[in-house]
């Protein structure tokens, strides 16, 4: 897009916004009430494409098929339990979420094609959670073109964050450099005299990773070394760790990596900590993953204890966490085939988030009040996340903050720090101090409309 | 669409003849048979005309439908050349590649770096020549080295070429974008475009639409170039290298020299294929171009009809829209989850495949034509018999 098209952009987009806004003010005089804004059932209107009377359209793409989809294919599963719960009960603003997310397995090349078809052929009304880096980057050029709403890309790759150039694409977790920051942090001071090695995907994700973490512990790197996605012979990288004298091993890598790096170093009888950023940790796909590799002979999460991870969002083995149990009961309800996972709680809480945004664009949104009230409002939003989000005009990216655990015996997560706040570039590390969310009585969030 | 196929494209029914007799005599069956004997004598007059004609369609096509419909056209149109190239080299020359995606990846390569300059980049037609000329270069490397090759060790020394190019782009980060690949700026149409369209049919003629031409405007020029090539006289010469080496050997013919040519002008159409992806997909990264995608040029060439044009263009219909309707099908009819229709759309791909090998070796346009050769020789005999 040229400056000048996507000037004419922000001014349409202002100007809808303006008077949306003027005829939201009126509508608050009807009174508040159910969702947050005023009005019945009767009061609904088409607006924008995929935004009838009694439903909404919200599309996204996953890797359902090949390498990718172990794992991340049950994140849609997730989200579809949390809209039948919402819509079972219902509904935001009397309308029925529907939810269509389509194959691109993992090819940028189908993920142009799938979204070519969500956008100009069903028109979906808002994009949400496309998964990855380079698949999602091949239709981000066509959904802001279209000025279709692109929320909370499922990677933590910092391009979503790019209001200017990209004014309709949100991130949602916490992007790798924060990440890379507040694990650097955590080793500084609580493991100073560890000799540090690091293991990276061999894209923007281990290089975003790497310059977050390199802020806080250059001196004490010893090595740095990357791995193709694709190619599964991990044994030069993990000898040039050990032969570097590596005794901490940080690994920016997809959790098919983390079970290879396992079995390797297991091989070459290295053994160091090991430190899996969140993208590669899940426990137990991990471990499932390590059994098929080790063709049996390694069974469990045995391998992963003591392993340093981090959160941002509550795990499935926290069964005293109200969010877990919430989606615990919403699982139940939905009667989809499997277990509740990791994977399916990011898809429930990716799906809470959307009915916030939902609920705070108004009764009768278009697409670009969809993002104005994600810009305004999206800040305050309280959920499953346990730090805010950053989304502001001028930022949108997504959960700031995370914190360092360490994995036990049974899977489960033992917190070593508090939840951690930060940013990209010089941003300083401190403390959250909010308090820790629990979800509303109803299970379903009420956000008061903007304007 | 099209139908530039040239009549000897069915391996098995002109591999008995010399090919210039197997030519001459389709020619005139088709014109003594009636159908197409409005159709000038002259082959290129012949194709400038099927060509003219099948611009037309292509413009009432693309107007005609929407505007996702032209984005799906688009993507047949680069799958499209891409199995044009192959279907030359493996149909009409012999030589099997499984590593057209990788030559599509150096087309694609060439034209995002060339369009992600500063300033103005150069016209695109520039950029497409450039492409093409590049993969040209690559084409010919490999060729040379293919054209000592036979049969599996062909296959293996070009599937490394697909598996190892994708590889590179890793390798050099810093230029090619590594693995989250290089974004492409789509070149914007220009006004005289967007007012003709306003002029025909009310629309926008911007984005989707501007690029929908461009891919087929390509691929009707490339198919236009490679049906004079191959009912030309280096098509016949191809030909004969691939059904009987001694033979052609004997006549003067150097088999290396033209098999690397068949490289060549394979590798040519593959890099003005990844040219047109680039624009299209508005994206070029590894991902795209993985071995995955050699082999399903390779089997939209043997669905559709090893040899023929016509039978590329099919296979290349069926290789993008068949997984979306196989898809469709399941989501909608069968009411099966998402994860689980996509997954059924493999398997059906596969079970026509086996169907196609199983029931109609010859492919799609070959068996048609097949068919219709033996009605024709039925209907000669009887016509001796009687009179």
């Amino acid at each position: 897009m040229t400056r000048t098209s996507r000037r004419l952009v922000s001014v349409l987009a202002a100007a809808t916004i303006a008077t949306t806004m003027a005829a939201c003010g009126g509508d608050d005089d009807s009174g508040g009430g159910g969702g947050g804004g005023g009005g019945t059932a009767e009061d609904n209107e088409a607006t924008d494409p995929g935004m009838t009377e009694d439903s909404v359209l919200i599309g996204a793409h996953y890797p359902l098929t090949g390498p990718a989809a172990p794992g991340y294919s049950e994140i849609p599963t997730g989200v579809q339990a949390y809209f039948d719960f919402v819509n079972a009960n219902g509904g935001v603003y009397d309308r029925q979420i529907e939810w269509r997310y389509l194959d691109d397995g993992y090819n940028p090349t189908n993920t142009g094609q799938v979204v070519n078809q969500l956008v100009l052929e069903d028109e979906v009304f808002a994009m949400m959670g496309g998964l990855g880096t380079a698949t999602h980057n091949a239709a981000l050029d066509l959904l802001n073109s279209e000025g279709v709403p692109d929320l909370f890309v499922a990677s933590g790759s910092s391009l979503w964050d790019n209001p200017e150039d990209n004014p309709y694409t949100f991130g949602w977790q916490p992007d790798y450099e924060s990440e890379g920051k507040i694990i650097g942090q955590y080793i500084a001071e609580n493991l100073p005299d560890a000799k540090v090695g690091l293991f990276l995907q061999d894209d923007d994700f281990g290089e975003d990773g790497e310059r977050g973490i390199r802020q806080y512990i250059d001196d004490q790197i010893v090595a740095a070394e990357s791995y193709t996605s694709g190619n599964t012979d991990l044994g030069a990288q993990i000898t040039a760790l050990q032969q570097a004298g590596a005794d901490f091993v940080v690994g920016f890598n997809t959790p098919i990596y983390t079970a290879l790096s396992q079995l390797t170093a297991l091989r070459l009888n290295y053994q160091p900590e090991w430190f899996y950023s969140n993208v590669g940790s899940d426990p137990q796909l991990v471990g499932s993953l390590l059994e098929r590799f080790s063709s049996g002979a390694v069974t469990g999460t045995s391998l992963l204890e003591g392993v340093y991870t981090t959160d941002y969002l509550p795990t499935v083995d926290e069964v005293d966490n109200p969010w877990v149990q919430l989606f615990q009961r919403v699982w139940d309800e939905s009667g989809q085939e499997g277990e509740l996972t990791n994977f399916r709680i990011y898809g429930m809480s990716q799906a809470y988030t959307m009915v916030q945004a939902l609920q705070a664009a108004g009764r009768n949104p278009t697409r670009d009040d969809l993002v104005a009230a994600l810009e305004q409002a999206g800040g305050d939003f309280e959920g499953p996340a346990l730090a805010p989000f950053r989304y502001s005009e001028d930022r949108h990216a997504g959960i700031g903050g995370m914190g360092v655990s360490r994995i036990g015996a049974d899977g489960s997560a033992e917190e070593l720090t508090g939840i951690l706040i930060t940013d990209v570039g010089d941003a300083e590390i401190e403390e959250y101090d909010g308090e820790e969310s629990t979800p509303p009585e109803s299970g379903i969030p009420d956000e008061e409309a903007i304007g | 669409m099209s139908d530039l196929q040239t009549p000897a494209g069915a391996p098995g029914a002109a591999s008995d003849d010399a090919p210039s007799t197997a030519t001459a005599a389709a020619n005139a069956s088709s014109a003594g048979a009636g159908g197409r004997s409005f159709l000038p004598k002259s082959t290129l007059l012949r194709h400038l005309l099927v060509l003219a004609l099948c611009a037309v369609l292509a413009v009432l096509l693309l107007e005609g439908t929407e505007r996702s419909t032209n984005d799906q056209i688009s993507r047949i149109a680069f799958y499209a050349i891409a199995a044009g190239g192959l279907t030359l080299l493996t149909g009409l020359n012999g030589q099997i590649s499984l590593g057209h995606g990788a030559l599509m990846a150096v087309g694609a390569y060439t034209t995002a770096l060339m369009l992600d300059v500063d300033g103005d980049p150069l016209p695109l037609a520039v950029i497409f020549l450039v492409a093409v000329a590049v993969t040209a270069v690559v084409g010919a490397i490999v060729g040379v080295a293919a054209a000592r090759l036979h049969g599996p060790y062909l296959a293996g020394a070009t599937l490394a070429l697909a598996v190892g190019v994708p590889g590179l782009t890793l390798y050099f980060s810093d230029t090619l974008g590594g693995e989250q690949g290089i974004n492409v700026r789509a070149p914007r149409a220009p006004d005289w475009f967007v007012e003709g369209i306003e002029a025909l049919s009310g629309e926008r003629g911007q984005g989707t639409k501007w690029l929908a031409y461009i891919a087929v405007a390509c691929l009707l020029i490339s198919y236009f170039l490679l049906a004079n090539l191959m009912r030309s006289r280096i098509g016949r010469t191809w030909r004969a290298v691939r059904d009987q080496e001694v033979a052609a050997e004997l006549a003067g013919i150097s088999l290396g020299s033209w098999r690397v040519l068949a490289f060549v002008v394979s590798a040519a159409a593959a890099g003005l294929a990844g040219g047109v992806l680039a624009i299209v997909v508005r994206l070029t990264a590894p991902g795209s171009f993985l071995p995955v995608l050699s082999l399903s040029l390779l089997t939209a060439i043997v669905i559709g009809g090893l040899g023929s044009l016509f039978g590329a263009l099919l296979g290349s219909v069926l290789l993008v829209l068949l997984p979306e309707w196989a898809r469709d099908f399941g989501l909608e009819v069968l009411d099966m989850e998402s994860a689980q229709a996509s997954q059924a759309a493999f398997v059906i791909y596969g079970l026509l495949l086996v169907a196609t090998m199983l029931f109609a070796p010859a492919g799609l346009v070959g068996t048609v034509r097949l068919a219709l050769l033996r009605r024709r020789a039925a209907r000669a005999m009887s016509r001796a018999g009687g009179g």
